[in-house]
């Protein structure tokens, strides 16, 4: 009991630390990092700097998990717990300050300084930059698929479909324009307007990706349930094997070269817009809508709500999502084919989804963040990582089914509250 | 001119007449009561008026206007309003979400104000909030505003539906068993509610009830159905009296 209580009031000292506090915290570690890791990895008896907090070592070299322990310890969680804890009051009054300013400066100024800490962190070697790149992705894929899967309730099989759409679309605007290569010709437009046009190609794969929404949007009007799951799935194999018969896009070889234009700073900007759009979308009473189609029809349509127009809205509006998503994996890869978008691709989003949880922005980013980083752990154990991610899967299912965080948006106003004491909240 | 009008109303499922020349017309501000035996086509004249089924034969006019054939959600803006015999609740959603929602045709900010979140969004949203809120109060249940229906008692999840089918601020209010599987307490206090909604509002009410008690007191006029069409309409002193409803209810007295 006394031990219980010892590590209650242990832990309440971190209860009031704001999110600004963390972020400082946070930027510490990874600089820290920057400084003193390699030395510090060397000295533990680590060849190099652990890539994702030792995960990626666990499995390669099981000897070596105390020593990547320690070194995460040592870099993270102490410099971390120490100072978040040391500068809980002004933390405090930095996030009163915050708190006081308009919204729109307030998120920027948090925006900012997450990706600061992200960009530090991956700055250490190119792997962390990938994985980072790949996890983002990933948050937006699954947060679009929880547009439909969660906020409306259709099961769609369809989400690796619309990416490859997407995909395809920015890869053939990008290369066309840009790059000289054998399929495309000549560049169009000097590859220096490359940044610039990006979005535009992005944008593009994703009203193409909406347009194939239409596919099974149209038909949810009339049919739910599995009949609908089977249509979706129908259109992923249309999509994957009208791309492979296409000789335009040269088939099942893929396109490759894409400009190497997805950097770090693009990605996360586009991921913040996904989360951001999505996280107001499901809010509002129009998004809302999602949810009473989900739970009755028939009383959403007695209560005006418009249910087609909601649908329909829900299928497009989470396809071109999934198309932005795409056009950034291609151009990260710069390398797509028709084969990555297949029934492997839809378990792991799935998997993601369901994870994470239903209904539910947080639940989509910490499903993806957390199976992209397991996959990459189990990456040494090659076929069972599709055993394990599974079976993980099924004990979620069995203890908590609607996933680990479900019905939760994100309210930034409650996140960046400060956390001044119990009970004065503003 | 009578808010709504049924004229020759019928319907079949499959080969089964479900309703047969329905006729109907209310005056703003009326309770007119619909009664009959299980099965009688109750229910179905609801869908059909409320457009989740278009009615095969007939017309619906509200205000003259011409309703039957359009999408439900059309009729619902257009001023009917309902309630259902099962309380078809948003199982995951808040009492307030589900009055909020009811405002849906009323929203102008559109598919802008929801992906960015403009302020025009914000002013909108606060002014439905408040409005349902102010429902809630009358209802009784604000309080409750912020819990999810599911874990609400019988009674209170039939003030939400009766608070939401209010919020779309109908001229015309369906009321499919209101008090079905309450209490005598719950009965007293749902009746208040009809009563008020009724005087606040000047709305024409049409009621569906087994509880010949609850119709006997709020309403003037009851229509009796029975195999789909009308078998006696009057005052209630005269459906009470009427030997045909007896025979409906009772079966006929007879033999022996």
């Amino acid at each position: 009991m006394a031990s219980t209580t010892t590590f209650r009031t242990f832990r309440a000292g971190w209860s009031r630390v704001p999110l600004i506090g963390w972020f400082f915290g946070a930027l510490l570690a990874v600089t820290l990092e920057r400084l003193v890791g390699n030395p510090l990895a060397l000295a533990v008896g680590l060849p190099k700097i652990p890539a994702l907090f030792g995960l990626d070592i666990m499995l390669k070299k099981p000897l070596l998990i105390p020593n990547a322990v320690l070194y995460v310890l040592l870099i993270y969680g102490l410099p971390m717990g120490i100072a978040t804890r040391a500068s809980i009051a002004p933390a405090n009054r930095l996030a009163t300050g915050l708190f006081r300013l308009p919204i729109v400066v307030t998120t920027v100024v948090y925006i900012g300084f997450l990706y600061a800490i992200l960009h530090v962190w991956a700055e250490v070697n190119d792997y962390r930059a990938l994985v980072l790149k790949l996890t983002l992705i990933a948050i937006m894929f699954t947060l679009s698929l929880n547009v439909i899967n969660g906020y409306m309730g259709e099961f769609s099989c369809s989400h690796p479909g619309f990416m490859a759409l997407g995909a395809y679309c920015a890869s053939v605007f990008s290369l066309g324009l840009f790059v000289d290569n054998r399929f495309f010709g000549t560049a169009l437009l000097p590859p220096a307007l490359g940044p610039f046009l990006f979005p535009v190609a992005l944008v593009l794969g994703g009203i193409l990706a909406a347009a194939g929404a239409l596919i099974v949007a149209v038909p949810s009007f009339r049919t739910r349930g599995d009949y609908l799951a089977i249509i979706s799935l129908a259109f992923l194999f249309i999509v994957k094997s009208l791309i492979e018969n296409l000789e335009y896009v040269r088939g099942p070889r893929g396109l490759s070269g894409q400009p190497d234009l997805a950097s770090l700073p693009t990605v996360f900007l586009w991921t913040v817009a996904c989360i951001w759009s999505i996280n107001n979308f499901v809010r509002s009473t129009i998004g809302k809508a999602l949810n009473a189609v989900r739970d009755n029809e028939m009383a959403a349509s007695a209560m005006t709500v418009n249910t087609r127009r909601t649908k329909m809205v829900a299928f497009l509006f989470s396809a071109f999502w999934a198309g932005i998503a795409g056009g950034l994996f291609a151009h990260v890869l710069r390398y797509v084919n028709p084969g990555t978008f297949g029934i492997q691709t839809l378990a792991e989003v799935l998997a993601m989804v369901y994870f994470g949880g239903l209904n539910s922005v947080y639940g989509s980013i910490v499903g993806a963040v957390s199976i992209s980083l397991l996959g990459e752990a189990l990456r040494p154990l090659e076929i069972f990582k599709w055993i394990i991610i599974p079976l993980l899967l099924i004990l979620v299912m069995i203890y908590r089914p609607t996933g680990l965080i479900a019905f939760k948006d994100v309210d930034v106003t409650a996140l960046f509250r400060p956390k001044t004491g119990p009970g004065d909240e503003v | 001119m009578p808010v709504l009008e049924v004229h020759k109303m019928s319907h079949n499922f499959g080969g089964l007449r479900a309703v047969n020349g329905y006729h109907l017309e209310i005056d703003a501000g009326q309770i007119r009561g619909l009664i009959g035996p299980n099965g009688a086509g109750k229910t179905t004249i609801f869908n059909l008026i409320s457009g989740i089924y278009a009615p095969m034969e007939g017309e619906v006019l509200l205000n003259g206007q011409k309703v039957n054939g359009l999408p439900s959600h059309r009729i619902a803006s257009m001023g009917i309003s309902r309630t259902f015999q099962n309380l078809l609740l948003w199982r995951h959603m808040t009492v307030l979400e589900h009055v909020k929602m009811a405002h849906y045709s009323r929203i102008r900010y559109g598919l802008v104000g929801a992906f960015f979140g403009t302020r025009k969004r914000r002013r909108e949203e606060e002014e439905i909030e408040g409005r349902a809120l102010e429902l809630l109060d009358m209802m009784g249940i604000r309080h409750l505003a912020n819990q999810v229906v599911l874990n609400l008692p019988y009674g209170a999840q039939r003030r939400v539906e009766m608070a939401r089918a209010l919020a779309t601020e109908p001229k015309v209010l369906l009321l499919d068993e209101p008090t079905a599987g309450m209490n005598p307490e719950e009965l007293v206090q749902i009746m208040e509610i009809i009563r008020r909604a009724h005087r606040e509002f000047g709305l024409a009410i049409l009621l569906i009830e087994h509880r010949l008690k609850v119709v006997m007191e709020l309403c003037e006029r009851i229509q009796t159905l029975n195999f789909g069409e009308v078998i006696a309409e009057g005052t209630p002193e005269e459906i009470q009296n009427d030997p045909k409803v007896i025979d409906a209810y009772l079966g006929k007295e007879s033999v022996i």
